[in-house]
C-alpha cells in the first residue's frame, strides 16, 4: 500500500488548545510534520514551546482540536482503534524512573503488551527486544525499576517500544535525564535501529546539540508554531529565522 | 605558616589570596564514601567549575563546601579556609552559624522554586538581611536589594512581585541575587542551570560573572554536569570521578588538551551544535561507575579506561602542580602527547 | 525501604491491645455470661465483679468486652465501606475527569453538605430494629465523601504520571490502568484514609448510641454510656458505669489517630528527618597538610 510519495506518518495543520475563552492557550498551533521511513527528524524547542503536546498528539494520547493525522496516507485522526495505531507508532519518554510502574517487574511491564500483540507476544520476542538495546534478558527481567540503573531503565523503555516492532518511534526528551556518556550510547542504539530496520524516528528535545548529532531534518518550535524546518545542516549551521538564530546564539559551545 | 588575617582585609575584591582552600574533604552516606580526600582552591574573583556525571560526588561536595550537609550525609573530615579563616570539619564539628549565608552561601538545585509562594521578593530580602544582621530597618534592607538590582541591570519591579508573577528565568536570577545579598565570600552553585532553557541559562551565567567581576562575591564554585556551560562560566575546571578530583586546570586548557582519560571521554561525548559533532560517531564510555562502598584500587577509572596498564591499580601520580594537574599514569609517561589521539 | 517509627509501634500496640480485648477478651474472661443478672443496681467493684454492675445488675467488665467488640466491628465495617465507596468514586472522578468528575463530585459535595448526624438520626429512626451491621452500613454510606474528595485529588495527580502513558501505549485498558497504575500509587494514602474512617466511625457510633439510637439488642461502648447517663450513674457516683467505656473510647480513638499520623511519617519520610538516629562519625582521618 505504501508508495514512495506517501509519508509514513503525517500531521497536517495539527492544533491543540487548552482551556476555553479568554484563558485559552494554543499549545500547538497549525503544525504540519511528516515522518518518513528510515529518517530521523528532530523537533527542538524551549520549555512551553508546545513540543511535548505535539508528541502526545502524534501518539494519539491526546485528541487534536484541529488538523488531521495520516498513517500511510489513511486518516487516523478520529479512529477509535488506537490499539492498532500503537502497534505502528510507539514512544519513549523523558524520565526513565517515572515512566515505570514501580510495582511491576520488567517482565510484567513488557507482558502488558499482550493486549496489543496477543499470541505474537512470545518469550523469544521479549528477549529479542531486550537484546536489541544491549540488555541481557536474564539480568533484567526479574527486576523492579529501583533495582536498575538509569541507563538500564531507559533501555528497558526502548525495548518496550521495540517489542511492538513499530514503524515510527517518538522519543520525547528520552535522553535529557541521562549523563553525557550514556546519552551517546542510547542515541546510537536508536539510530542503529533506523539503519537496520528502516524505523522512522522523531526526537522531541530542547537539546540542539543532540539534534545536530542524530537528525536528518530539524523543526524548530516556538509558541506552538514551527518557525523553521529543513535539513539539519541548513537549520543549525545556516539558520534563516530570527528565533532560530537567537536560540543558537545562546547555546553554550565547547570550542571557541 | 598560615597568615593570620583580621577583619579589615575583608573588603570586597581586594584580597589577593585565595577565597577558599579546602583539603582532605571526606563525606559519606553510611558506608558509601561519596567524597574522598578532595582538595581544591578558589582564587579571588575566580569561578571554579566542578563537573562529573551523576553519582560522582559533585553534589555531595557542594553540600560539604556550603556547610549544608545533613543526615544521612555525614562529613568525616577535612578543613576549609575561607578568606583566611580556618574551619575544621573533622569529628562532626558544627560550623559557626554566622558562616552560613554570610561567609558561604548556597544557590541550590531548582532554586527557582525555592521562593515561598506567599511572600513578596522584598519581604524575603528583609528576612534574609535580618537573619544575619539583626534588627535592620525594613527600608535599609529594601534599599540594599534595590541597589543590588540596579547594579546588575535587573528591574526594580521584582521587589514588590510574588514569585508566580515572575518568569522562571527571572525567578532564578532573583534567587541568585537574594543568596548573594550579604556579599558572601564564597557562593556554591549546585546545578543552577540544569532545568533552564538556554536563553535563561545564559542570563544566569552572565549574572554570576557580573557578581564576581564587581567583587560582590569573592569566588564561586559552580557544580554541573554540563561542560559547555562550564566553558562559558568557569575560569578553572575540576573533573570529579568516583568521589575524587581526577583533573583540574584552566578551562581552555582542559577543553583543548585534557590530560586525564576520563576528562577526554567526557568531553568527547558532549553534544554541541558544532560541525565535528555531526561528522563522527560518539562512543560514550563503556562500563558503569564503581560502587563507592567498594571502589577499585588505584586509579578509580582504570576498569573503564582504554589506556589502562598494570600500574593503574596502584595510586596514580599527580602530574602537574596544585593549580593544574591530572592523576594519571599514562599522562606521566607521555607528558607532551595529546590524549585524544590515543583513545 | 519504609522504616517504622517508635510512634507507629506505640499506636499499633494500643490498637492491637484493644482489638485483642474485644476479640479474645470474652473467651479468656468467661466468668459471666453477657446479659445475665449477677448483682444489684450499681454494685461496687469487687474481687468477683471487677468493675461492679450496671443499672440492671449486669457485669460491667463483661459488657465492656462485648461493647468493645461491637464498637470495633462497626468501626471496621463502616470504615471499610466508606473507604471502598470513597475510593471508587474518587478514583473514577480523578482519573476520568471531565463531565463524570463534575457529576460525581457534585453528588459528593451535596452529601458532604448535609449534616451527617441528622441523616444518621433519621435513618436510625427509620430502621425499626438496627442490627450491628445495619448500623455500620448506615455509618459507612454517610461518611465516604471525605475520602472520595481526598482520593480524587490523589488520583488526578497520579493520572499525569508518565507511566500511565507508557501503559496506554502498551495497550492497557481503563480497568487495568486504574487497578494496576493508579490505585497502587495511592495505597499508602488509602491506608491512612481507612484508619481515619475507622476512628470516626467508632466515635460516631458512640454518639448515636448515647442518643439511644445504637444497635438494638446488643451492647456497645456507646450504649453503655447511654444507660449510665439515663440511670444517673454520674449523680450517684457510680463511676465504674461510665469511666471505663469513656476511657476505652478515648484510648481507641487516640491510638487510631496516632496510628494515622505515624503512618504519614512512615510514608512521607521528610516529616521525620529529625527522628533519624544520628550516626556516630567514623574514625576521623587525620589529614595533616
Amino acid at each position: 500500500m505504501t508508495t514512495d510519495d506517501v509519508p509514513l506518518l503525517a500531521g497536517e495543520h495539527l492544533a491543540r488548545t487548552f482551556g476555553r475563552g479568554k484563558d485559552a492557550v494554543r499549545a500547538v498551533d497549525d503544525v504540519s510534520i511528516t515522518l518518513n521511513a528510515g529518517e530521523v527528524t528532530t523537533v527542538v524547542g524551549e520549555s512551553g514551546s508546545g513540543k511535548s503536546t505535539l508528541a502526545r498528539l502524534l501518539l494519539k494520547l491526546l485528541p487534536p482540536s484541529g488538523g488531521r493525522l495520516l498513517l500511510d496516507g489513511r486518516d487516523v485522526t478520529t479512529g477509535a482503534d488506537t490499539t492498532a495505531y500503537w502497534r505502528d507508532v510507539q514512544a519513549v519518554f523523558q524520565d526513565p524512573f517515572s515512566a515505570f510502574n514501580q510495582f511491576f517487574t520488567v517482565r510484567r511491564l513488557l507482558a502488558r503488551a499482550r493486549r496489543l500483540l496477543g499470541a505474537e507476544l512470545t518469550e523469544e520476542r521479549v528477549n529479542t527486544a531486550l537484546e536489541q538495546v544491549g540488555l541481557r534478558p536474564a539480568d533484567v527481567l526479574g527486576r523492579y525499576p529501583h533495582q536498575l540503573s538509569g541507563g538500564q531503565r531507559q533501555r528497558v523503555m526502548i525495548a518496550r517500544a521495540l517489542l511492538m516492532r513499530p514503524r515510527v518511534l517518538i522519543a520525547d526528551e528520552a535522553t535529557s535525564m541521562l549523563d553525557a556518556s550514556l546519552r551517546a550510547t542510547i542515541l546510537n542504539v536508536l539510530t542503529d535501529l533506523r539503519s537496520e530496520s528502516g524505523l522512522a524516528i522523531l526526537f522531541i528535545t530542547h537539546d540542539i546539540g543532540q539534534a545536530c548529532y542524530v537528525s536528518d531534518r530539524v523543526l524548530v518550535m516556538s509558541n506552538g508554531r514551527v518557525v523553521e524546518s529543513g535539513p539539519t545542516d541548513e537549520v543549525i549551521f545556516a539558520p534563516s529565522h530570527e528565533y532560530t538564530r537567537r536560540l543558537l546564539a545562546d547555546v553554550p559551545r565547547l570550542h571557541g | 605558616m598560615s597568615t593570620e588575617r583580621t577583619a579589615d582585609v575583608a573588603t570586597a575584591g581586594t584580597s589577593a589570596g585565595p577565597v577558599l582552600t579546602a583539603s582532605g574533604l571526606r563525606a559519606a552516606y553510611g558506608p558509601t564514601v561519596a567524597v574522598d580526600d578532595v582538595a581544591l582552591s578558589v582564587g579571588s574573583g575566580e569561578v571554579l567549575g566542578i563537573a562529573g556525571e551523576s553519582g560522582c560526588g559533585k553534589s555531595t561536595l557542594a553540600a560539604v563546601l556550603s556547610l549544608t550537609a545533613r543526615p544521612p550525609l555525614s562529613v568525616l573530615g577535612g578543613e576549609l579556609t575561607v578568606d583566611g579563616e580556618r574551619l575544621d570539619l573533622s569529628g562532626g564539628r558544627k560550623p559557626p552559624r554566622t558562616w552560613r549565608g554570610g561567609v558561604v552561601s548556597l544557590l541550590p538545585q531548582g532554586a527557582m522554586n525555592a521562593l515561598s509562594a506567599t511572600a513578596k521578593v522584598g519581604d524575603v530580602a528583609v528576612d534574609v538581611v535580618r537573619a544575619h544582621r539583626g534588627r535592620v530597618p525594613r527600608g535599609v534592607a529594601l534599599d540594599l536589594l534595590a541597589d543590588r538590582l540596579d547594579a546588575l541591570d535587573l528591574p526594580r519591579r521584582v521587589i514588590g512581585a510574588y514569585p508566580h508573577q515572575l518568569s522562571g528565568g527571572m525567578r532564578q536570577r532573583v534567587v541568585t541575587v537574594l543568596s548573594t545579598l550579604l556579599d558572601p565570600r564564597l557562593l556554591i552553585a549546585d546545578e543552577p542551570t540544569s532545568a533552564l532553557d538556554v536563553s535563561t541559562q545564559r542570563a544566569l551565567v552572565d549574572l554570576l560573572r557580573e557578581l564576581v567581576r564587581r567583587g560582590l562575591v569573592g569566588g564561586i564554585v559552580f557544580v554541573t554536569h554540563d561542560l559547555p556551560v562550564l566553558r562559558a562560566v568557569a575560569d578553572r575546571i575540576a573533573i570529579m570521578y568516583a568521589g575524587r578530583i581526577v583533573e583540574t586546570g584552566p578551562t581552555a586548557d582542559m577543553v583543548d588538551d585534557p590530560r586525564h582519560p576520563y576528562t577526554a571521554a567526557l568531553l568527547s561525548s558532549v553534544l554541541v551544535p558544532e560541525p565535528q559533532v555531526r561528522r563522527r560517531r560518539i562512543g560514550g564510555i563503556r562500563g558503569a561507575p564503581p560502587d563507592l562502598a567498594d571502589p577499585p584500587a588505584g586509579c578509580r577509572f582504570h576498569p573503564r579506561c582504554s589506556l589502562a596498564m598494570d600500574v593503574c591499580t596502584t595510586t596514580p601520580p599527580v602530574v602537574g602542580d596544585a593549580e593544574a594537574y591530572a592523576t594519571c599514569w599514562w599522562t606521566k609517561d607521555h607528558p607532551d602527547e595529546p590524549l585524544e589521539r590515543s583513545l | 525501604m519504609t522504616r517504622f517509627t517508635p510512634r507507629f509501634y506505640v499506636a499499633a500496640a494500643i490498637v492491637a491491645a484493644v482489638l485483642l480485648f474485644g476479640v479474645l477478651g470474652p473467651l479468656v474472661f468467661s466468668g459471666h455470661e453477657l446479659g445475665t443478672v449477677v448483682g444489684g443496681l450499681y454494685d461496687h467493684p469487687s474481687g468477683r465483679l471487677w468493675l461492679g454492675t450496671d443499672n440492671i445488675g449486669h457485669d460491667v467488665f463483661t459488657n465492656l468486652m462485648y461493647g468493645t467488640r461491637t464498637s470495633l466491628v462497626i468501626g471496621l465495617v463502616a470504615g471499610a465501606l466508606a473507604t471502598l465507596i470513597g475510593v471508587v468514586v474518587g478514583t473514577l472522578a480523578g482519573y476520568r475527569g471531565g463531565a463524570l468528575e463534575e457529576a460525581l463530585m457534585g453528588v459528593t459535595n451535596v452529601i458532604l453538605a448535609i449534616p451527617s448526624i441528622v441523616v444518621l438520626i433519621l435513618i436510625s429512626i427509620a430502621l425499626g430494629t438496627r442490627s450491628t451491621v445495619a448500623m455500620a452500613v448506615v455509618l459507612g454510606v454517610t461518611s465516604w465523601p471525605w475520602t472520595a474528595r481526598a482520593v480524587r485529588a490523589q488520583a488526578a495527580s497520579v493520572r499525569t504520571r508518565e507511566h500511565l502513558d507508557v501503559a496506554r501505549l502498551s495497550g492497557a485498558g481503563t480497568m487495568s490502568l486504574i487497578c494496576y497504575d493508579v490505585v497502587p500509587y495511592m495505597l499508602s494514602y488509602l491506608c491512612m484514609a481507612f484508619v481515619l474512617q475507622v476512628s470516626s466511625a467508632v466515635l460516631n457510633e458512640a454518639a448515636l448510641s448515647m442518643l439511644g439510637l445504637g444497635p438494638s439488642g446488643g451492647v456497645s461502648l456507646g450504649i453503655m454510656l447511654h444507660w449510665a447517663l439515663a440511670w444517673e450513674s454520674v449523680r450517684t457516683g457510680a463511676w465504674w458505669a461510665f469511666v471505663p467505656p469513656t476511657l476505652l473510647l478515648t484510648l481507641l480513638a487516640f491510638a487510631l489517630l496516632m496510628l494515622q499520623s505515624s503512618l504519614d511519617e512512615v510514608f512521607n519520610p521528610r516529616l521525620r528527618r529529625f527522628l533519624r538516629r544520628r550516626r556516630p562519625a567514623a574514625t576521623p582521618t587525620a589529614e595533616a597538610a
